[in-house]
Protein backbone atom coordinates (compact mmCIF):
# COMPACT_ATOMS: atom_id res chain seq x y z
CA UNK A 1 0.00 0.00 0.00
CA UNK A 2 2.30 2.37 1.08
CA UNK A 3 5.02 1.65 -1.52
CA UNK A 4 1.64 2.30 -4.46
CA UNK A 5 1.58 5.70 -2.87
CA UNK A 6 4.96 6.68 -2.34
CA UNK A 7 5.60 5.96 -6.20
CA UNK A 8 2.54 7.63 -7.43
CA UNK A 9 3.89 10.47 -5.54
CA UNK A 10 7.57 10.31 -7.02
CA UNK A 11 5.58 10.00 -10.73
CA UNK A 12 3.38 13.47 -9.92
CA UNK A 13 6.34 15.17 -8.53
CA UNK A 14 8.06 14.86 -12.26
CA UNK A 15 11.33 15.96 -11.55
CA UNK A 16 11.78 13.79 -8.01
CA UNK A 17 14.69 11.85 -7.82
CA UNK A 18 14.06 8.65 -6.49
CA UNK A 19 15.00 7.27 -2.89
CA UNK A 20 16.50 10.15 -1.02
CA UNK A 21 15.02 12.63 -2.19
CA UNK A 22 11.62 11.77 -2.02
CA UNK A 23 11.85 11.38 2.09
CA UNK A 24 13.55 15.35 1.86
CA UNK A 25 11.30 16.45 -0.22
CA UNK A 26 7.70 16.41 1.46
CA UNK A 27 8.24 18.48 4.36
CA UNK A 28 9.40 21.37 2.17
CA UNK A 29 7.33 20.37 -0.57
CA UNK A 30 4.41 21.56 2.14
CA UNK A 31 6.44 24.19 4.04
CA UNK A 32 5.20 27.56 1.41
CA UNK A 33 1.66 26.57 1.25
CA UNK A 34 1.79 25.84 5.47
CA UNK A 35 1.23 29.18 6.81
CA UNK A 36 -1.45 29.68 4.47
CA UNK A 37 -3.08 26.23 5.62
CA UNK A 38 -2.37 27.05 9.53
CA UNK A 39 -3.58 30.34 9.37
CA UNK A 40 -6.68 29.30 7.40
CA UNK A 41 -7.81 26.50 9.62
CA UNK A 42 -7.04 27.77 13.18
CA UNK A 43 -8.73 31.53 12.02
CA UNK A 44 -11.13 30.82 9.44
CA UNK A 45 -12.71 26.41 9.48
CA UNK A 46 -12.07 26.05 13.00
CA UNK A 47 -13.94 29.54 14.69
CA UNK A 48 -16.70 28.23 11.75
CA UNK A 49 -16.72 25.08 13.21
CA UNK A 50 -16.80 25.48 16.25
CA UNK A 51 -19.72 27.74 15.95
CA UNK A 52 -21.80 25.14 14.50
CA UNK A 53 -21.10 22.28 16.76
CA UNK A 54 -21.69 24.74 19.30
CA UNK A 55 -25.61 25.04 17.47
CA UNK A 56 -25.79 21.67 18.47
CA UNK A 57 -24.67 21.29 22.08
CA UNK A 58 -26.45 22.10 25.56
CA UNK A 59 -24.67 23.97 28.39
CA UNK A 60 -22.89 20.59 29.64
CA UNK A 61 -21.78 20.03 25.88
CA UNK A 62 -24.28 17.16 25.36
CA UNK A 63 -25.96 16.87 21.43
CA UNK A 64 -29.15 18.73 21.56
CA UNK A 65 -31.31 19.72 18.65
CA UNK A 66 -32.74 22.42 21.50
CA UNK A 67 -30.85 25.39 20.15
CA UNK A 68 -31.74 25.01 16.34
CA UNK A 69 -35.58 24.02 17.52
CA UNK A 70 -35.52 27.34 19.12
CA UNK A 71 -35.08 29.30 16.55
CA UNK A 72 -38.37 28.48 15.57
CA UNK A 73 -40.00 31.52 18.20
CA UNK A 74 -41.52 34.29 16.61
CA UNK A 75 -39.22 36.71 16.93
CA UNK A 76 -36.43 35.25 15.66
CA UNK A 77 -37.97 33.85 12.87
CA UNK A 78 -39.25 37.14 12.09
CA UNK A 79 -35.29 38.51 11.89
CA UNK A 80 -34.87 35.92 9.06
CA UNK A 81 -37.63 36.37 7.26
CA UNK A 82 -37.14 40.27 7.36
CA UNK A 83 -33.50 39.72 6.27
CA UNK A 84 -33.92 37.45 3.57
CA UNK A 85 -36.99 39.76 2.41
CA UNK A 86 -34.61 42.59 1.92
CA UNK A 87 -31.82 40.76 0.55
CA UNK A 88 -33.73 39.15 -2.03
CA UNK A 89 -35.78 42.67 -2.62
CA UNK A 90 -32.42 44.45 -2.87
CA UNK A 91 -30.44 41.53 -5.14
CA UNK A 92 -33.11 41.50 -7.67
CA UNK A 93 -33.52 45.23 -8.17
CA UNK A 94 -29.66 45.77 -8.04
CA UNK A 95 -29.44 42.71 -10.73
CA UNK A 96 -32.28 43.98 -13.18
CA UNK A 97 -30.69 47.61 -12.50
CA UNK A 98 -27.51 46.26 -13.02
CA UNK A 99 -28.21 44.42 -15.88
CA UNK A 100 -29.75 47.33 -17.58
CA UNK A 101 -26.54 49.63 -17.15
CA UNK A 102 -24.44 46.84 -18.66
CA UNK A 103 -26.60 46.44 -21.63
CA UNK A 104 -27.10 50.26 -22.00
CA UNK A 105 -22.92 51.16 -21.35
CA UNK A 106 -21.78 48.11 -23.93
CA UNK A 107 -24.46 47.60 -26.56
CA UNK A 108 -26.32 50.98 -26.49
CA UNK A 109 -23.32 52.75 -29.01
CA UNK A 110 -22.78 55.32 -26.10
CA UNK A 111 -19.99 57.18 -26.31
CA UNK A 112 -16.68 55.31 -25.04
CA UNK A 113 -16.03 57.57 -22.03
CA UNK A 114 -19.42 56.56 -20.53
CA UNK A 115 -18.49 53.16 -20.53
CA UNK A 116 -14.73 53.68 -18.58
CA UNK A 117 -16.30 56.08 -16.16
CA UNK A 118 -19.67 54.14 -15.47
CA UNK A 119 -17.14 50.99 -14.84
CA UNK A 120 -14.64 52.80 -12.69
CA UNK A 121 -17.70 54.67 -10.55
CA UNK A 122 -18.65 50.85 -9.85
CA UNK A 123 -15.49 49.69 -8.84
CA UNK A 124 -16.14 52.63 -6.09
CA UNK A 125 -19.35 52.41 -5.62
CA UNK A 126 -19.36 49.07 -4.81
CA UNK A 127 -17.33 49.33 -2.35
CA UNK A 128 -18.46 52.07 -0.60
CA UNK A 129 -20.65 50.21 2.23
CA UNK A 130 -21.01 50.07 5.92
CA UNK A 131 -21.66 53.17 8.07
CA UNK A 132 -20.74 55.98 5.73
CA UNK A 133 -23.11 54.44 3.36
CA UNK A 134 -26.01 54.99 5.63
CA UNK A 135 -24.93 58.63 6.56
CA UNK A 136 -25.22 59.54 2.78
CA UNK A 137 -28.80 58.01 2.57
CA UNK A 138 -29.75 60.23 5.49
CA UNK A 139 -28.96 63.15 4.20
CA UNK A 140 -30.77 62.36 0.96
CA UNK A 141 -34.30 60.74 2.35
CA UNK A 142 -33.95 61.31 6.01
CA UNK A 143 -36.60 63.60 7.00
CA UNK A 144 -34.24 66.77 6.69
CA UNK A 145 -32.41 64.79 3.35
CA UNK A 146 -32.22 66.74 0.17
CA UNK A 147 -34.35 64.42 -1.79
CA UNK A 148 -36.87 64.90 1.12
CA UNK A 149 -37.27 68.70 1.34
CA UNK A 150 -36.89 69.19 -2.60
CA UNK A 151 -40.11 66.27 -3.04
CA UNK A 152 -41.49 68.00 -0.48
CA UNK A 153 -40.94 71.96 -1.37
CA UNK A 154 -40.84 71.69 -4.97
CA UNK A 155 -43.17 68.97 -6.42
CA UNK A 156 -45.46 69.12 -2.99
CA UNK A 157 -44.80 65.46 -2.07
CA UNK A 158 -44.40 64.49 1.65
CA UNK A 159 -43.00 61.10 1.20
CA UNK A 160 -43.01 60.90 4.74
CA UNK A 161 -46.52 61.16 5.36
CA UNK A 162 -47.38 58.72 2.44
CA UNK A 163 -45.63 55.92 4.52
CA UNK A 164 -42.24 56.06 3.45
CA UNK A 165 -39.14 55.79 6.49
CA UNK A 166 -35.85 55.70 5.64
CA UNK A 167 -35.73 53.18 8.45
CA UNK A 168 -38.04 50.54 7.15
CA UNK A 169 -37.73 48.03 4.85
CA UNK A 170 -37.33 49.98 1.78
CA UNK A 171 -35.44 52.21 3.20
CA UNK A 172 -33.35 49.51 3.84
CA UNK A 173 -33.68 48.19 0.77
CA UNK A 174 -33.00 50.81 -1.32
CA UNK A 175 -29.93 51.91 0.19
CA UNK A 176 -28.41 48.15 -0.24
CA UNK A 177 -29.16 48.90 -4.34
CA UNK A 178 -26.42 51.53 -3.53
CA UNK A 179 -23.83 48.73 -3.82
CA UNK A 180 -25.36 46.18 -5.61
CA UNK A 181 -26.24 48.07 -9.13
CA UNK A 182 -22.03 48.73 -8.75
CA UNK A 183 -21.36 45.03 -8.07
CA UNK A 184 -23.55 43.73 -10.69
CA UNK A 185 -22.15 45.72 -12.82
CA UNK A 186 -18.40 45.25 -12.30
CA UNK A 187 -19.22 41.73 -12.96
CA UNK A 188 -21.77 41.55 -15.10
CA UNK A 189 -19.90 43.44 -18.28
CA UNK A 190 -17.49 41.04 -18.98
CA UNK A 191 -20.41 38.26 -19.74
CA UNK A 192 -22.42 40.96 -22.03
CA UNK A 193 -18.50 41.30 -23.39
CA UNK A 194 -18.49 37.68 -24.17
CA UNK A 195 -21.35 37.91 -26.51
CA UNK A 196 -19.69 37.59 -29.84
CA UNK A 197 -20.57 39.95 -32.60
CA UNK A 198 -20.84 36.89 -34.79
CA UNK A 199 -24.04 35.31 -33.03
CA UNK A 200 -25.20 38.52 -33.88
CA UNK A 201 -24.59 38.23 -37.41
CA UNK A 202 -25.60 34.64 -37.55
CA UNK A 203 -28.89 35.73 -35.98
CA UNK A 204 -29.17 38.35 -38.65
CA UNK A 205 -28.54 36.03 -41.67
CA UNK A 206 -30.99 33.75 -40.89
CA UNK A 207 -34.04 36.39 -40.99
CA UNK A 208 -34.02 36.86 -36.60
CA UNK A 209 -35.77 39.93 -35.74
CA UNK A 210 -34.04 42.08 -33.05
CA UNK A 211 -36.37 40.67 -29.72
CA UNK A 212 -35.74 37.00 -31.50
CA UNK A 213 -31.98 37.86 -31.30
CA UNK A 214 -32.27 38.72 -27.77
CA UNK A 215 -34.78 36.29 -26.63
CA UNK A 216 -33.29 33.39 -27.98
CA UNK A 217 -29.41 34.37 -28.13
CA UNK A 218 -28.76 37.01 -25.67
CA UNK A 219 -30.59 35.93 -22.80
CA UNK A 220 -30.06 31.87 -22.66
CA UNK A 221 -26.02 32.91 -22.35
CA UNK A 222 -26.85 35.64 -20.09
CA UNK A 223 -29.18 34.07 -17.92
CA UNK A 224 -26.64 31.90 -16.09
CA UNK A 225 -23.96 34.32 -14.87
CA UNK A 226 -26.93 36.72 -14.28
CA UNK A 227 -28.71 34.49 -11.73
CA UNK A 228 -25.64 33.69 -10.39
CA UNK A 229 -24.47 36.93 -9.70
CA UNK A 230 -28.14 37.31 -8.55
CA UNK A 231 -27.48 34.89 -5.51
CA UNK A 232 -23.93 36.73 -4.96
CA UNK A 233 -25.33 40.32 -4.26
CA UNK A 234 -28.32 38.29 -1.97
CA UNK A 235 -25.54 36.78 0.16
CA UNK A 236 -23.53 39.82 0.29
CA UNK A 237 -26.96 41.79 1.28
CA UNK A 238 -27.34 38.73 4.13
CA UNK A 239 -24.44 39.19 5.75
CA UNK A 240 -23.82 43.00 5.98
CA UNK A 241 -24.72 44.64 9.16
CA UNK A 242 -23.09 47.88 9.19
CA UNK A 243 -25.06 50.18 6.77
CA UNK A 244 -28.07 48.66 8.88
CA UNK A 245 -27.06 49.09 11.73
CA UNK A 246 -26.04 52.60 11.49
CA UNK A 247 -29.42 53.55 9.47
CA UNK A 248 -31.77 51.87 11.77
CA UNK A 249 -30.21 51.01 15.52
CA UNK A 250 -31.60 48.34 16.44
CA UNK A 251 -35.18 49.73 15.26
CA UNK A 252 -35.17 47.11 12.22
CA UNK A 253 -34.61 43.81 13.58
CA UNK A 254 -32.30 41.63 10.64
CA UNK A 255 -30.65 38.45 11.56
CA UNK A 256 -27.10 40.01 11.58
CA UNK A 257 -28.29 42.99 14.17
CA UNK A 258 -30.13 40.09 16.26
CA UNK A 259 -26.87 38.30 16.90
CA UNK A 260 -24.64 41.66 17.12
CA UNK A 261 -27.16 42.03 19.68
CA UNK A 262 -27.08 38.89 21.10
CA UNK A 263 -23.09 38.51 20.88
CA UNK A 264 -22.87 41.95 23.00
CA UNK A 265 -25.24 41.23 25.73
CA UNK A 266 -26.90 37.80 25.51
CA UNK A 267 -30.15 39.34 24.87
CA UNK A 268 -31.69 36.12 24.41
CA UNK A 269 -30.32 34.40 27.65
CA UNK A 270 -29.08 31.68 25.95
CA UNK A 271 -25.29 31.34 24.61
CA UNK A 272 -26.38 28.26 22.35
CA UNK A 273 -29.38 29.87 20.64
CA UNK A 274 -26.54 32.65 19.12
CA UNK A 275 -24.81 29.47 17.83
CA UNK A 276 -27.82 28.02 16.28
CA UNK A 277 -28.25 31.97 14.91
CA UNK A 278 -25.03 31.86 13.02
CA UNK A 279 -25.55 28.65 12.41
CA UNK A 280 -28.87 29.31 10.52
CA UNK A 281 -26.63 32.47 8.44
CA UNK A 282 -24.38 30.04 7.28
CA UNK A 283 -26.56 27.69 5.97
CA UNK A 284 -28.18 30.26 4.01
CA UNK A 285 -25.06 31.65 2.49
CA UNK A 286 -23.84 28.71 2.28
CA UNK A 287 -26.73 27.47 -0.10
CA UNK A 288 -26.90 30.55 -1.84
CA UNK A 289 -23.31 29.58 -3.08
CA UNK A 290 -23.54 26.14 -4.12
CA UNK A 291 -26.03 27.44 -6.29
CA UNK A 292 -23.78 30.36 -7.34
CA UNK A 293 -20.75 27.75 -8.37
CA UNK A 294 -23.34 25.40 -10.23
CA UNK A 295 -24.34 28.89 -12.38
CA UNK A 296 -20.87 29.34 -12.78
CA UNK A 297 -20.14 26.27 -14.26
CA UNK A 298 -23.02 26.52 -16.56
CA UNK A 299 -21.94 30.16 -17.64
CA UNK A 300 -18.47 29.05 -18.48
CA UNK A 301 -19.13 27.12 -21.09
CA UNK A 302 -20.16 29.82 -23.49
CA UNK A 303 -17.96 32.50 -21.91
CA UNK A 304 -14.76 31.05 -22.75
CA UNK B 1 -30.93 51.57 -33.56
CA UNK B 2 -32.35 54.81 -32.78
CA UNK B 3 -34.73 54.19 -30.34
CA UNK B 4 -32.57 51.64 -29.19
CA UNK B 5 -30.03 54.44 -28.14
CA UNK B 6 -32.65 56.11 -26.58
CA UNK B 7 -33.60 53.67 -23.99
CA UNK B 8 -29.37 53.46 -23.17
CA UNK B 9 -29.09 57.08 -22.68
CA UNK B 10 -32.20 57.39 -20.83
CA UNK B 11 -31.18 53.86 -18.31
CA UNK B 12 -27.67 55.50 -17.81
CA UNK B 13 -29.61 59.05 -16.77
CA UNK B 14 -31.39 57.08 -14.44
CA UNK B 15 -28.53 55.31 -13.07
CA UNK B 16 -26.87 58.29 -13.08
CA UNK B 17 -29.36 60.10 -10.67
CA UNK B 18 -29.53 57.47 -8.51
CA UNK B 19 -25.94 57.13 -7.38
CA UNK B 20 -24.96 61.10 -7.84
CA UNK B 21 -28.05 62.67 -5.74
CA UNK B 22 -26.92 61.29 -2.49
CA UNK B 23 -23.79 62.27 -3.10
CA UNK B 24 -25.01 65.46 -4.21
CA UNK B 25 -27.71 65.41 -0.88
CA UNK B 26 -24.48 64.56 1.26
CA UNK B 27 -22.40 67.27 0.48
CA UNK B 28 -24.76 69.85 0.76
CA UNK B 29 -25.85 68.50 4.13
CA UNK B 30 -22.38 68.39 5.18
CA UNK B 31 -22.20 72.05 4.32
CA UNK B 32 -25.34 73.24 6.22
CA UNK B 33 -23.37 73.25 9.72
CA UNK B 34 -23.56 76.77 9.97
CA UNK B 35 -27.09 78.41 10.07
CA UNK B 36 -28.27 80.18 6.38
CA UNK B 37 -24.96 79.54 4.52
CA UNK B 38 -22.71 77.37 3.26
CA UNK B 39 -19.65 76.33 5.06
CA UNK B 40 -17.20 73.63 5.88
CA UNK B 41 -17.68 73.78 9.56
CA UNK B 42 -18.52 70.39 9.85
CA UNK B 43 -15.29 68.69 7.80
CA UNK B 44 -13.70 71.65 10.02
CA UNK B 45 -14.82 69.84 13.12
CA UNK B 46 -14.04 66.64 12.19
CA UNK B 47 -10.82 66.73 11.55
CA UNK B 48 -9.94 68.74 14.31
CA UNK B 49 -11.84 65.91 16.64
CA UNK B 50 -8.99 64.27 18.53
CA UNK B 51 -10.93 60.62 18.58
CA UNK B 52 -11.17 61.37 14.55
CA UNK B 53 -7.23 61.39 14.25
CA UNK B 54 -6.61 58.64 17.14
CA UNK B 55 -9.28 56.13 15.00
CA UNK B 56 -8.19 56.78 12.03
CA UNK B 57 -4.85 56.48 12.89
CA UNK B 58 -5.56 53.22 14.53
CA UNK B 59 -7.33 51.80 11.79
CA UNK B 60 -4.74 53.16 9.13
CA UNK B 61 -2.21 51.60 11.24
CA UNK B 62 -4.24 48.18 11.41
CA UNK B 63 -5.04 47.69 7.60
CA UNK B 64 -0.97 48.27 7.15
CA UNK B 65 -0.37 45.28 9.35
CA UNK B 66 -3.31 43.45 8.10
CA UNK B 67 -1.88 44.10 4.26
CA UNK B 68 1.27 42.60 5.72
CA UNK B 69 0.03 39.44 7.46
CA UNK B 70 -2.23 39.32 3.70
CA UNK B 71 1.01 39.44 1.98
CA UNK B 72 3.30 37.17 3.78
CA UNK B 73 0.08 34.21 4.05
CA UNK B 74 -0.91 34.83 0.77
CA UNK B 75 2.52 35.41 -1.69
CA UNK B 76 4.44 32.13 -0.84
CA UNK B 77 0.91 30.02 -0.73
CA UNK B 78 0.16 31.11 -4.63
CA UNK B 79 3.70 31.39 -5.62
CA UNK B 80 4.30 27.14 -4.41
CA UNK B 81 0.96 26.16 -5.77
CA UNK B 82 1.74 27.58 -8.96
CA UNK B 83 5.10 25.74 -9.00
CA UNK B 84 5.33 22.70 -6.82
CA UNK B 85 1.17 21.63 -5.87
CA UNK B 86 -1.59 22.20 -8.90
CA UNK B 87 -3.46 19.62 -7.61
CA UNK B 88 -4.05 22.25 -4.40
CA UNK B 89 -5.43 25.16 -6.47
CA UNK B 90 -9.09 24.07 -6.10
CA UNK B 91 -8.72 23.67 -2.20
CA UNK B 92 -7.10 26.80 -1.62
CA UNK B 93 -9.58 28.32 -4.48
CA UNK B 94 -12.41 27.06 -2.41
CA UNK B 95 -11.00 28.53 1.07
CA UNK B 96 -10.14 31.88 -0.36
CA UNK B 97 -13.63 31.73 -1.11
CA UNK B 98 -15.07 30.86 2.31
CA UNK B 99 -14.91 34.46 3.48
CA UNK B 100 -17.56 35.49 1.06
CA UNK B 101 -19.42 33.00 2.41
CA UNK B 102 -19.47 33.26 6.18
CA UNK B 103 -20.93 36.63 7.23
CA UNK B 104 -17.91 38.93 8.78
CA UNK B 105 -20.23 38.20 12.28
CA UNK B 106 -19.57 34.83 12.51
CA UNK B 107 -16.10 34.76 11.68
CA UNK B 108 -15.98 37.34 14.55
CA UNK B 109 -18.20 35.34 16.95
CA UNK B 110 -15.85 32.58 16.20
CA UNK B 111 -13.16 34.14 17.35
CA UNK B 112 -14.63 35.60 20.42
CA UNK B 113 -15.78 32.06 21.74
CA UNK B 114 -12.79 30.51 20.87
CA UNK B 115 -10.28 32.54 21.55
CA UNK B 116 -11.73 34.26 24.65
CA UNK B 117 -9.16 34.79 28.04
CA UNK B 118 -9.84 31.10 29.38
CA UNK B 119 -8.90 29.14 26.30
CA UNK B 120 -5.96 27.67 25.52
CA UNK B 121 -4.95 30.49 22.64
CA UNK B 122 -6.26 33.48 24.90
CA UNK B 123 -5.94 36.11 22.25
CA UNK B 124 -8.66 38.25 24.24
CA UNK B 125 -6.81 38.32 27.19
CA UNK B 126 -4.48 41.51 26.26
CA UNK B 127 -4.91 44.26 24.23
CA UNK B 128 -2.09 43.31 21.98
CA UNK B 129 -3.68 40.20 21.65
CA UNK B 130 -7.39 41.55 20.59
CA UNK B 131 -5.84 44.14 17.88
CA UNK B 132 -3.91 40.90 16.88
CA UNK B 133 -6.80 39.19 16.51
CA UNK B 134 -8.52 42.37 14.81
CA UNK B 135 -5.67 42.51 12.43
CA UNK B 136 -6.16 38.52 11.55
CA UNK B 137 -9.91 38.84 11.33
CA UNK B 138 -9.25 41.42 8.26
CA UNK B 139 -6.94 39.40 6.91
CA UNK B 140 -9.88 36.85 6.35
CA UNK B 141 -11.98 39.88 4.95
CA UNK B 142 -9.41 40.29 2.27
CA UNK B 143 -8.25 37.36 1.43
CA UNK B 144 -10.42 36.30 -1.76
CA UNK B 145 -9.26 40.17 -2.87
CA UNK B 146 -5.48 39.27 -1.93
CA UNK B 147 -5.62 35.94 -3.60
CA UNK B 148 -6.88 36.76 -6.44
CA UNK B 149 -5.09 39.61 -7.28
CA UNK B 150 -1.31 37.82 -6.67
CA UNK B 151 -2.85 34.90 -8.74
CA UNK B 152 -3.52 36.91 -11.24
CA UNK B 153 0.19 38.74 -11.02
CA UNK B 154 1.85 35.48 -10.72
CA UNK B 155 -0.29 33.85 -13.91
CA UNK B 156 1.70 37.01 -16.38
CA UNK B 157 5.02 35.79 -15.27
CA UNK B 158 6.97 32.78 -15.94
CA UNK B 159 7.07 31.40 -12.09
CA UNK B 160 8.94 28.06 -12.99
CA UNK B 161 11.31 29.53 -15.31
CA UNK B 162 12.17 32.51 -12.69
CA UNK B 163 12.48 29.96 -9.94
CA UNK B 164 14.94 27.55 -12.02
CA UNK B 165 17.08 30.48 -13.28
CA UNK B 166 17.52 32.32 -9.72
CA UNK B 167 18.39 28.59 -8.21
CA UNK B 168 21.08 28.16 -11.15
CA UNK B 169 22.43 31.30 -10.21
CA UNK B 170 22.47 29.68 -6.33
CA UNK B 171 20.02 31.68 -5.01
CA UNK B 172 17.70 30.14 -1.71
CA UNK B 173 13.56 30.03 -1.13
CA UNK B 174 13.92 33.52 0.89
CA UNK B 175 16.08 35.19 -1.74
CA UNK B 176 13.43 33.55 -4.62
CA UNK B 177 10.49 35.22 -3.20
CA UNK B 178 11.42 38.26 -1.97
CA UNK B 179 14.13 39.46 -4.60
CA UNK B 180 12.54 37.61 -7.52
CA UNK B 181 8.89 36.57 -7.44
CA UNK B 182 7.96 39.71 -5.16
CA UNK B 183 8.77 42.32 -7.39
CA UNK B 184 7.84 40.60 -10.08
CA UNK B 185 4.02 40.63 -8.94
CA UNK B 186 4.30 43.55 -6.78
CA UNK B 187 1.96 45.87 -8.66
CA UNK B 188 -0.79 43.35 -8.03
CA UNK B 189 0.21 42.67 -4.86
CA UNK B 190 -0.49 46.66 -4.46
CA UNK B 191 -4.03 46.29 -6.31
CA UNK B 192 -4.57 43.89 -3.82
CA UNK B 193 -3.30 45.82 -0.72
CA UNK B 194 -5.27 48.85 -1.77
CA UNK B 195 -8.22 46.81 -2.20
CA UNK B 196 -7.71 45.72 1.55
CA UNK B 197 -7.17 49.37 2.86
CA UNK B 198 -10.60 50.21 1.18
CA UNK B 199 -12.39 47.22 2.81
CA UNK B 200 -10.56 47.57 6.43
CA UNK B 201 -10.15 51.60 6.97
CA UNK B 202 -14.21 51.97 7.45
CA UNK B 203 -14.88 48.20 8.63
CA UNK B 204 -17.74 48.07 11.64
CA UNK B 205 -18.50 45.12 12.69
CA UNK B 206 -15.10 43.11 13.95
CA UNK B 207 -13.82 46.31 15.25
CA UNK B 208 -16.93 47.16 17.14
CA UNK B 209 -17.44 43.70 18.42
CA UNK B 210 -13.89 43.51 19.81
CA UNK B 211 -14.08 46.53 20.88
CA UNK B 212 -11.33 48.22 19.14
CA UNK B 213 -10.82 52.12 19.14
CA UNK B 214 -10.88 51.55 15.35
CA UNK B 215 -12.69 54.63 12.66
CA UNK B 216 -15.53 52.22 11.92
CA UNK B 217 -17.23 52.43 15.35
CA UNK B 218 -16.15 56.02 16.02
CA UNK B 219 -18.53 56.44 12.55
CA UNK B 220 -21.17 54.75 13.85
CA UNK B 221 -20.70 56.65 17.62
CA UNK B 222 -20.97 59.82 15.54
CA UNK B 223 -24.00 59.16 13.16
CA UNK B 224 -25.77 58.26 16.36
CA UNK B 225 -25.33 61.20 18.15
CA UNK B 226 -24.23 64.08 16.03
CA UNK B 227 -26.20 66.25 12.48
CA UNK B 228 -24.07 67.26 10.13
CA UNK B 229 -20.81 65.53 11.08
CA UNK B 230 -22.31 62.08 9.75
CA UNK B 231 -22.16 63.81 6.13
CA UNK B 232 -18.58 65.38 6.41
CA UNK B 233 -17.25 61.93 6.95
CA UNK B 234 -19.50 60.05 4.70
CA UNK B 235 -17.60 62.67 2.15
CA UNK B 236 -14.39 61.83 3.58
CA UNK B 237 -15.01 58.03 3.85
CA UNK B 238 -16.21 58.31 0.08
CA UNK B 239 -12.66 59.88 -0.96
CA UNK B 240 -10.63 57.60 0.48
CA UNK B 241 -12.54 54.32 -1.12
CA UNK B 242 -12.61 56.46 -4.74
CA UNK B 243 -8.65 56.91 -4.00
CA UNK B 244 -7.60 53.78 -3.38
CA UNK B 245 -9.99 52.57 -6.57
CA UNK B 246 -8.00 55.14 -8.65
CA UNK B 247 -4.57 54.10 -6.80
CA UNK B 248 -5.77 50.13 -8.59
CA UNK B 249 -6.62 51.90 -11.96
CA UNK B 250 -3.58 53.34 -12.24
CA UNK B 251 -0.85 50.75 -11.34
CA UNK B 252 -3.24 48.55 -13.70
CA UNK B 253 -1.32 50.48 -16.33
CA UNK B 254 2.04 49.63 -15.27
CA UNK B 255 1.24 45.75 -14.94
CA UNK B 256 2.56 43.49 -17.71
CA UNK B 257 -1.33 42.58 -19.12
CA UNK B 258 -3.50 43.10 -16.05
CA UNK B 259 -2.95 42.75 -12.40
CA UNK B 260 -6.33 44.66 -11.72
CA UNK B 261 -9.09 43.72 -9.75
CA UNK B 262 -10.11 40.65 -10.59
CA UNK B 263 -13.89 39.63 -10.65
Amino acid sequence: MTDISLSDHAVTGKTAPPAEARSMRLPTQWLGVAPFFIFAIMFLILPTLYLMLGAFQNDAGEFTLENIAALAQPSIVAAYWISIKISLASSLIGAFAGLAIAIAIVRGGLPDWIRSATLTFSGVASNFAGVPLAFAFLATLGRLGLATVILNTVFGLNIYAHGFNILSFWGLTLTYVYFQIPLMVVIIVPAIDGLKKEWGEAAATLGATMSQYWRMVVIPVIWPSFLGTVILLFANAFGAIATAYALTGSSLNIVPILLYAQIRGDVLHNAHLGYAIAFGMIVITGLANVFYIWFRTRSERWLK
Amino acid sequence: MKSGKFWAWLVFALGAAYFFIPLIATVEFSMRMRRGEYSFDAYKVVLGDARFQATFGYSVLAAVFTIILGVLIVVPAAYWIRLRLPQLRPIVEFITLLPLVIPAIVIVFGYIRMYGSNSPLPFLATDTGTNALLVIGYATLALPYMYRAVDTGLRTIDVRTLTEAAQILGAGWGTIITRVILPNVLIAVLSGAFLTFAIVIGEFTMASLLNRPAFGPYLQNIGANRAYEPAALAIIAFAITWGCMSLIQILSRFAPKSANRPN
